[in-house]
């Protein structure tokens, strides 16, 4: 064989079995639920044959646009998406006001105290997430000392008790605590490679603190502030868990209705363009995040 | 040190805290002597006792285990591969196919993976499914740890490995091999943990069969919560634990004879 | 029959010629050497050489027998890398054991040749190390050893000195010639330092653009550039646009514009009319006080424009009536005083009638 010729089975022979199970397990599964949107539901869940079965002449069969006339006929989904937005936005935030400070501080640390502060964020994360969700739901509970106590100081104000569970405050309480790792990490990554002699250069031409983390730390760390974001928006978009077990019934979002429509009403149809409508989003922001986290003009990618 | 190093401490503090309280709580409840997780009684093993004596956790846990150790096996192969492909090889398919189920929401691959199943393979839902399951969004974690390490590496070294007299083969099970063993341990690591602890892919991809742990903790957590939760919270996070440390143990130990460059 | 021969070799990489159609040829024993700045293909030729890229046309002799298509392993043909690639999992005994096991020697006399390698590059003390550990003088001893232990046909080295400090370097650079001379492996050295080139081979083969610009001993190299390349890129030199007036073999007279006629060493190949320029080495030219008069055949009045001092010499840079300037070196024999003459100094400056060599334009 030639040496060409060699060359070219080792390759296949190396990509070509993870090619083959993703094709199969990822891509397949991926066309079919694009394919499934256009399909009618079943009678009793899942989904109408798509040949016209031989009986039932009045059932329906084959491909139609019905599922999606039903996600734009009915404003609530649109209200659904929107709110799911405005939590991922308003997550993202949060993480960002609470990663900053430490990702900073982190970079800024000896090498050897960097890589245990490293350690001590990741190991949370790497406990099961639902138990992360359910850490809040002890603390957010009626009968937690956090719920006596600020009850208390807003029964001496003369305001009516709240209960912190199951309400959007703790939807968006355990998104941000299960997604801020998310944020330290790419964050870190970014800061880290700062140059510190700029921000001395900056002090020496006469800019104060804030103003040398305005003008110079903050423009250089926006790379790392658009990945955090990116990686901690999209995840949340998608996210379910968090909603059912802390959230109240008005506090449903995309995820919490795919989940009904796969495994409650059993729409598969209406599921998937559902599904469809959050990929597209998911794309749109990571094609964003990828658009604003470019170098700047000009500058060659670190 | 600079002026602003104080207040960043104490909100490098105040977030590590944040990250730390709520599951030092959990942890303390699992020992707690009272049926509500509001306030301390005492200290008792009384929930750990009862998480023993029960028989569906304890099948789940012997299922998640399983499921884990097939899906983490099967993802490190086909990850490792991946990896090497990826590096060396100018691939446009296989970096999209391998990278994408890692970025995008663990639901859209739950979702499709079950119509993918029941409408197509036919496939009843159970163990089979799950390991499929499992190790199709571990493929990517495997394949960015091994292609990391392979990135860090001096290229010439596989070449120097050929221009002595080693064949393509030997070049790999003598030198590449050796070389990026550390990082296919860290990826099969990785996937175990993952895999233990995944609970939205195989909410939707485990049908109506065998307990899986993580479902069983969820369905506790939403039906009748005890701190049986807390027990069990307690001794996953112990679990990950020791995986973590083990880790970083061999991490500590490659770079004694480092495949990579000084300082990478 | 030479050791290794290079027959019409083309190497293209889109519309970017790097290799353009060469011919070389290396005799067994040789220290031979490929000099060129960087993009001058040195470095894809010996990659074709050491196969692990094949022209696009042209042939590759070891022994007389075509190379190419053969894979790399199974080249008698090794290579030191410039990032040296030692095993970094492997100890410095098992790095250097490594060509011999692929070879099928038996362990024994793979101890044996090892333990005489090691004695070779003087790192007996080191056999159990691993390069992690070492310095980059001696990672670059292992790389050496390594590829020297099973006596290939033709060592190959790739700007390997390039990471070193300069005195390490000019160790090293006493070290390799000794080594070649000992064991005898033909080396092929590819580098960009001209001085490197100069000191450490038999014979340097010129490369610019994809091209081979000249091939000859180092003296010859230097002492007799074949074109303005050449005679630019090595050392330093003083170019002055020139005609020929008369031509003969053993001399050459010249037409300097403004400043004259002044005479060269003789050159086939030249007739009179022939425009160019007429190179001199600045220690070729003598600097002197305008008093002392006429030194040396060519002669001309000029002032100093600058100076550069380096400690041993100083090179005078003297800028004459119409414009041009030469340099002229001066050793600095009186010790603690910097320099003879400043800036603005009416000099006197000379060379010897065989002193110039005209290059054709």
């Amino acid at each position: 064989m030639t040496k060409m010729g060699r060359a070219r089975t080792a390759k296949f022979l190396v990509a070509g079995p993870p090619l083959l199970f993703l094709i199969v397990f990822f891509l397949l599964p991926s066309l079919i639920m694009v394919l499934t949107s256009f399909r009618f539901p079943g009678e009793f869940g899942g989904l109408a044959p798509i040949a016209a079965p031989g009986e039932s002449a009045h059932a329906e069969h084959g491909f139609t646009l019905e599922a999606y006339q039903f996600f734009f006929s009915d404003i609530l989904y649109g209200e659904i998406f929107l709110k799911s937005f405005g939590v991922a936005a308003a997550t993202t935030l949060i993480c960002l006001i609470m990663a900053y400070p430490l990702a900073l501080l982190i970079a800024r640390s000896k090498k050897h105290l960097r890589n245990l502060m490293v350690l001590l964020v990741v190991l949370p994360f790497a406990s099961n997430f639902l138990i992360r969700i359910y850490a809040w739901m002890i603390i957010l509970g009626p009968e937690s000392a956090l719920s006596h106590f600020i009850n208390a100081a807003l029964g001496l104000l003369g305001i009516a008790p709240v209960t912190l569970l199951f309400s959007p405050f703790a939807v968006l309480v355990g998104m941000v605590y299960v997604h801020l790792p998310f944020m330290i990490l790419p964050l870190y990554t970014n800061l880290e490679k700062h140059d510190p002699s700029l921000l001395d250069a900056a002090q020496d031409l006469g800019a104060t603190g804030w103003q040398r983390f305005w003008r110079v730390t903050w423009p250089l760390s926006l790379p790392g502030v658009f990945s955090g974001s990116a990686l901690v928006f999209i995840p949340v978009l998608g996210m379910f868990a968090v909603p059912d077990i802390l959230g109240g019934t008005g506090d449903i979002l995309i995820g919490n209705l795919i989940k009904d429509q796969f495994l409650g009403t059993r729409d598969w149809p209406f599921g998937s363009v559902l599904s469809i409508m959050l990929t597209l989003a998911v794309l749109g922001v990571a094609g964003l995040a990828t658009w604003l986290a470019r170098p700047a003009t000009g500058q060659r990618a670190a | 040190m600079q002026h602003g190093t104080r207040w960043l401490w104490s909100a490098a503090i105040l977030a590590y805290a944040f990250l730390y309280i709520p599951l030092a709580i959990v942890v303390m409840y699992s020992f707690n002597d009272s049926k509500l997780n509001a306030e301390w009684v005492g200290f008792t093993l009384f929930w750990y006792k009862a998480l023993l004596n029960n028989k569906e956790m304890l099948m789940a846990a012997r299922n998640s285990l399983i499921i884990a150790l097939s899906a983490s096996f099967s993802a490190t192969l086909l990850g490792t591969m991946a990896g090497l492909a990826i590096h060396r090889y100018k691939l446009r398919v296989l970096p999209v196919l391998v990278f994408t189920p890692v970025a995008m929401p663990e639901i859209l691959l739950g979702v499709s993976l079950l119509l993918f199943f029941l409408q197509v393979l036919n496939l009843t839902l159970g163990m089979v499914s799950i390991i499929i399951a499992h190790t199709t969004f571990c493929i990517g974690f495997v394949a960015i740890i091994v292609r990391a390490r392979l990135q860090g590496m001096d290229e010439s070294i596989f070449e120097a490995a050929r221009d002595l007299g080693a064949s393509p083969l030997q070049t790999f099970r003598l030198i590449t091999l050796p070389l990026i063993m550390p990082a296919v341990v860290a990826g099969a690591l990785m996937s175990f943990t993952l895999s233990i602890d995944d609970f939205v892919i195989t909410f939707f991809t485990k049908g109506v069969g065998e307990p899986i742990l993580p479902i069983q903790i969820y369905t506790m957590i939403k039906v009748a919560v005890t701190p049986e939760v807390n027990a069990i919270s307690t001794l996953l996070m112990l679990l990950t634990l020791v995986m973590i440390i083990i880790a970083a143990r061999l991490e500590a130990r490659n770079t004694k004879a480092p495949g990579g460059e000084p300082g990478k | 029959m030479a050791l290794l021969e290079i027959r019409n070799v083309t190497r293209r990489f889109g519309s970017y010629t790097a290799v353009d159609d060469v011919s070389i040829s290396v005799e067994a024993g040789e220290f031979f050497t490929l000099l060129g700045p960087s993009g001058c293909g040195k470095t894809t030729l010996l990659r074709m050489i050491a196969g692990f890229d094949l022209p696009d046309s042209g042939q590759i002799l070891l022994d007389g027998k075509d190379m190419v298509g053969t894979p790399p392993e199974k080249r008698p043909v090794h290579t030191v890398f410039q990032t040296y690639a030692l095993f970094p999992h492997m100890t410095v005994t098992d790095n250097i054991a490594f060509p011999l096991k692929m070879a099928g020697k038996s362990p024994q006399e793979i101890e044996v040749r090892v333990r005489d390698a090691l004695d070779d590059v003087r790192l007996s003390n080191f056999a159990n190390r691993f390069p992690h550990e070492l310095s980059g003088g001696q990672k670059q001893r292992v790389a050496l050893a390594r590829g020297l232990v099973n006596r290939p046909r033709l060592l190959l080295l790739d700007e390997p000195l390039g990471a070193l400090d300069a005195k390490l370097r000019e160790q090293m650079q006493i070290e390799l010639i000794n080594l070649q001379k000992e064991i005898g492996v033909t080396f092929v050295f590819v580098t960009h330092a001209q001085d490197e080139a100069l000191a450490l081979s038999h014979r340097i083969a010129v490369m610019n653009r994809g091209n081979v610009e000249q091939v000859d001993e180092p003296s010859k190299i230097y002492g007799f550039p074949q074109n303005r390349f050449v005679a630019d890129f090595i050392g330093k030199i003083s170019m002055i646009e020139a005609r020929v007036v008369e031509a003969a073999p053993s001399h050459l007279k010249l037409d300097i514009g403004e400043l004259g006629k002044i005479t060269a060493a003789g050159k086939e190949g030249v007739k009179p009319g022939d425009k160019g320029v007429v190179a001199i080495r600045p220690e070729q030219v003598r600097i002197s006080h305008p008093s002392d008069g006429a030194q040396l055949k060519n002669y001309f009045l000029g002032n100093v424009h600058d100076f550069l001092y380096i400690g041993d010499v100083t090179t005078y840079i003297v800028e004459l009536s119409n414009g041009a300037h030469i340099e002229a070196l001066l050793p600095n024999s009186a010790p603690g005083r910097a320099t003879f003459f400043e800036v603005g100094d009416q000099v006197g400056v000379s060379w010897r009638h065989d002193a110039g060599i005209f290059l054709h334009d």
